[in-house]
């Protein structure tokens, strides 16, 4: 598989001088020339409960109007996709992906019996369990366990992070968090711990091996992926926020030749009680303007084919607005799906009916173990059934 | 073989020869698969566990490790006189943490008379609401390093080491800080006493009632939240009970709820009076009913005196040793104390196999430096970040089952910043990590966590580095004095001996090749610093 990158990005180069080449040649720059099974997932949680109703907008709908008298967003105002539908005013990029085919929009994902509270949300959410059961384990850690069983250096799963998510814990395995390759290599090369760690040797069962099992696949794990990060580091344009920044580390690794399959990047917080309408358009523009930069990036690297960036919030938020100009804690939510390999683009499914509310909130009409199903099985190409414990509804967008 | 090192007399259990039959009997309920397995061979073969090891390994199982001022007697004091003296402390009843300030208590007083005085609905006004919240998130703070400090620095060492187990088994996030504070004085008041009343006392707490939904369980519209946890998690554990017998017994807990002063409220007229069948029995039975039956059955004995093993001796239970526990325990009727003095003061305990094979937990590491290494801390809420970046802040379980434990401690990320930890505090570098947002904790408001810790002014290491730093300043003459005789070539041994419990311990030359040697005193600080800066020094 890395073989069959490194060939591409070799083509990948030649293309750039094809001005100068044979028309025949020029063939090698067309997206189908993307080797199949080199497929990138990029994970962006909006943590705290991002309000997807003024996310996907009903800009036709009166209960959405009546709902949200200071909060409803006019049709003028937002970004029209269609007649009936428009996005946040700060979602600018994300109309223009839509409009140019890379952006896929599935209203009403949840689960059922959801959960209010964020810490257990997310957890449900990272750990793809029901609502009543308690997993230690999360959906790409337990893909990272099955990638990585027996490897030295568990890089499929990267968080760009200081702290690493449930969702990237396995049973055997964990992702490595990081925030900037530099950084993780300095840290963990601090002489001592190479040192510590050379003067161990294993004693079969003994407890401190496990400690110096992850030592080491840390100590490797960065050297690999600061090796990695200068090979092709990104020379796109990338505004200065966290989300900009993170979005370049991870596009300098998938233009490197790392194994990784997964990133995870984390915005927020999108906990918009008081106040929604400045802090989420705050938080909307970061990641408006660092996902335009970074779907340039790949376009121009000829790489947007095999990437996908998903979005999800642990929950939406209830529909009516509250006395604050916020919003409560509410039930199921939107999630974006952006790629130049979408086998399905633009609104996946209809609107949320807010005709049909259960105690004034959403109903979920799709779990998101199926979309995560999806997304293991057709686009990371795993073993969905053994990784979420269970055989999901598989969707056909990807 | 349950012969103790010392006698268990006084504990009021039956005689050996009873408990022979009755573990005859215990041992038919376990499958064979649950049988102790058999280890290939001791972890250091030939090492006999000193008595020093001993005295540490009780130290931190029943603890949080030895205090600078025990140090010196380690070589020479027992087990025995270890486990007396947490006997004769723990004695007394712990004091009432109370951190919330008199505006936090005005706020909740003026509300409680306005509703007294005759509102209809006794509740808060929405200003007096946010104020409540506001101030109980700081006030939270606090008595989370009040009770930490009560850790490190107590003498009851097995009472608080046995409620942050508790905390952890009946765990519950609240954000109202009175209702927190309730729940802890109820975990450490019946820390080591009847596990019934700890029990009952729980799920009549505000704390529980309000995060398991047993406000909402009413006559007619039962909520069974509160039902199937305090069966799954708090006595029975799965597969013990049937969803019918949560049906049922959700409807006897009906009725029972809580102020918002935090006292516990029965409310006849929500409450389901009539029939019920549960784990085979039938009757009109209310909440205290269902937990009274729960506690008849000999599984919740056993469920968490394995749990009890799991935590205090090994992640591996070893099911003759839990099935005896287990009889002991549900004969006693429950006393805790008395199911830990049969653990600490079996011989077993003090197997090889037992001794540093246990992940301290980000808690027990932090508490532990602090009382081997007592400091001043000026920024006691760097401690907060760092529970928050190891992964475990108090009053802030991850879920209703608790801290999982264990390996899931640990991860690239974890790891790295425990071994960094001793030299943060020592040479006062920057901590440089920024923890994951708490939307639960924070609201949807800023988070001030690093704004709270002092940036790194004229620190040395902490250069021009973002982030922050613990600032604190370590008090070595116990520690120093305790080391007083030891020859200069035997240091590093010495301070092994005192700082790990694992064995065979790091190499001496790699510790040496980082110990600073211009004086006796820096290189037994140093050498203890690198020590504790390593994967051994995780295990307890």
């Amino acid at each position: 598989m890395i073989i069959q990158r490194k060939k591409f990005i070799q083509l990948g180069s030649l293309a750039t001088a094809s001005l100068f080449l044979p028309k025949f040649l020029k063939a090698f720059e067309k997206p189908y020339m993307v080797p199949p099974g080199n497929k990138v997932l990029v994970v962006l949680q909006l943590s705290g409960g991002n309000d997807g109703l003024n996310t996907v907008i009903p800009v036709h709908n009166d209960i959405y109007y009546k709902s949200r008298p200071k909060l409803g967003i006019q049709k003028e105002t937002s970004v029209l996709l269609t007649d009936e539908v428009g996005l946040n005013p700060a979602l600018a990029a994300f109309g223009d992906l839509y409009h140019d085919g890379s952006l896929a929009i599935m209203n009403s994902v949840g689960y059922p019996n959801p959960d209010r509270s964020h810490f257990r949300s997310m957890d449900i959410w990272h750990s793809a369990s029901n609502s009543n059961e308690y997993v230690y384990s999360g959906w790409l850690g337990r893909y990272l366990d099955a990638q990585c069983s027996g490897c030295d250096k568990p890089t499929q799963a990267l968080e760009i992070d200081d702290v690493l998510s449930l969702a990237l814990k396995g049973d055997t395995m964990n992702g490595i968090a990081m925030k900037d390759p530099h950084r993780l290599y300095n840290t963990s090369h601090a002489a001592y711990f190479k040192d510590v760690l050379a003067q161990h040797s294993d004693h079969a069962d003994a407890p401190v091996d496990y400690l110096y099992k992850t030592l080491s696949e840390t100590l490797s794990s960065a050297d690999y992926i600061f090796e990695q990060s200068k090979l092709h580091p990104s020379n796109g344009l990338y505004p200065t926020t966290g989300l900009g920044q993170s979005l370049k580390t991870i596009s300098s690794l998938i233009l490197s030749d790392i194994n990784t399959k997964v990133y995870y990047v984390s915005l927020g917080s999108f906990d918009t009680h008081v106040n929604q309408e400045a802090q989420q358009k705050r938080l909307f523009t970061e990641m408006n303007d660092a996902v335009k930069a970074f779907v340039a990036d790949l376009k121009s690297n000829n790489r947007f084919e095999d990437v996908m960036l998903m979005t999800f919030s642990e929950f939406g938020r209830r529909v009516n607005q509250n006395a604050s100009g916020g919003t409560d804690h509410g039930t199921a939510n939107n999630m974006f799906f952006v790629s130049g390999g979408l086998k399905d683009k633009g609104l996946l499914n209809t609107m949320t009916d807010l005709n049909d509310l259960q105690d004034g909130d959403l109903k979920y009409r799709v779990d998101f173990k199926d979309v995560y199903a999806t997304v293991l099985k057709n686009w990371l190409g795993a073993d969905d059934k053994k990784i979420l414990g269970k055989e999901y509804n598989h969707l056909n967008f990807i | 073989m349950q012969t103790g090192l010392f006698s268990a007399e006084g504990c009021g259990y039956r005689k050996r020869s009873t408990l022979r039959l009755l573990k005859a009997a215990l041992f038919l309920y376990f499958p064979l698969n649950l049988l102790p397995k058999k280890r290939s061979q001791a972890k250091f073969p030939g090492m006999p566990v000193t008595n020093q090891q001993r005295n540490l390994h009780l130290l931190w199982r029943a603890g949080f490790g030895p205090s600078a001022a025990a140090l010196a007697s380690l070589p020479s004091s027992t087990p025995k006189a270890i486990w007396d003296a947490q006997l004769k402390s723990t004695a007394n009843q712990p004091a009432y943490i109370d951190v919330a300030d008199d505006q936090l208590k005005n706020i909740l007083a003026d509300a409680y008379d306005a509703a007294v005085m005759g509102a209809q609905r006794r509740q808060l006004s929405a200003d007096q609401r946010k104020q409540l919240q506001v101030r109980s998130r700081e006030g939270i703070k606090t008595l989370n390093l009040t009770w930490m400090n009560q850790m490190v620095s107590s003498d009851q060492q097995l009472r608080e080491k046995m409620s942050l187990f508790w905390h952890g088994h009946f765990s519950s996030r609240a954000i109202n800080i009175f209702y927190q504070q309730q729940l802890l004085d109820v975990v450490r008041t019946n820390a080591l006493g009847n596990f019934g009343d700890l029990l009952k006392a729980v799920s009549k707490s505000a704390s529980m009632i309000n995060f398991l939904n047993n406000n909402q369980n009413r006559k007619g519209h039962p909520n069974e939240n509160f039902a199937r946890e305090v069966m799954e998690l708090f006595t029975l554990g799965r597969g013990n009970y049937t969803e019918n017998d949560i049906k049922e017994s959700a409807r006897a807990f009906t009725g029972w709820g809580a102020d918002f002063k935090g006292h516990f409220q029965f409310r006849p007229f929500q409450h389901d009076d009539d029939r019920k069948t549960f784990l085979g029995k039938s009757g009109n039975f209310t909440g205290d009913d269902i937990l009274d039956i729960i506690l008849e059955q000999k599984q919740t004995a056993r469920f968490i005196s394995q749990k009890i093993y799991r935590y205090f001796v090994n992640e591996q239970p070893d099911a003759d040793k839990t099935a005896w526990l287990a009889n002991r325990f549900y004969q006693s009727n429950y006393n805790i104390l008395g199911l830990m003095t049969d653990i600490f003061t079996s011989d077993w305990f003090y197997d090889e196999k037992n001794i540093g094979v246990r992940i301290k937990s980000p808690v027990e590491l932090i508490v532990g430096i602090r009382r081997m290494l007592p400091m001043q801390i000026q920024n006691e809420d760097s401690l907060l970040l760092l529970q928050r970046v190891l992964g475990q802040i108090l009053f802030y379980p991850p879920n209703v089952a608790g801290w999982p434990g264990g390996k899931s401690w640990i991860d690239s990320s974890t790891l790295t910043m425990r071994m960094r930890i001793p030299q943060l505090i020592y040479a006062g570098d920057a901590i440089a990590v920024k923890p994951k947002d708490d939307d639960d904790q924070m609201m949807g408001m800023k988070d001030h966590a690093e704004e709270n810790t002092i940036p790194n002014a004229n620190r040395k290491g902490g250069g021009n580095r973002a982030g922050q730093q613990i600032m604190a300043t370590i008090d070595w003459n116990a520690y120093l004095q305790s080391l007083e005789k030891v020859p200069r070539e035997e240091l590093i041994a010495a301070v092994s001996g005192l700082v790990l419990q694992t064995s065979p311990v790091i190499n001496p030359d790699t510790v040496k090749k980082y110990t600073d040697a211009g004086s006796r005193e820096s290189f037994i600080k140093t050498a203890t610093i690198q020590l504790m800066s390593t994967p051994e020094y995780q295990l307890c």
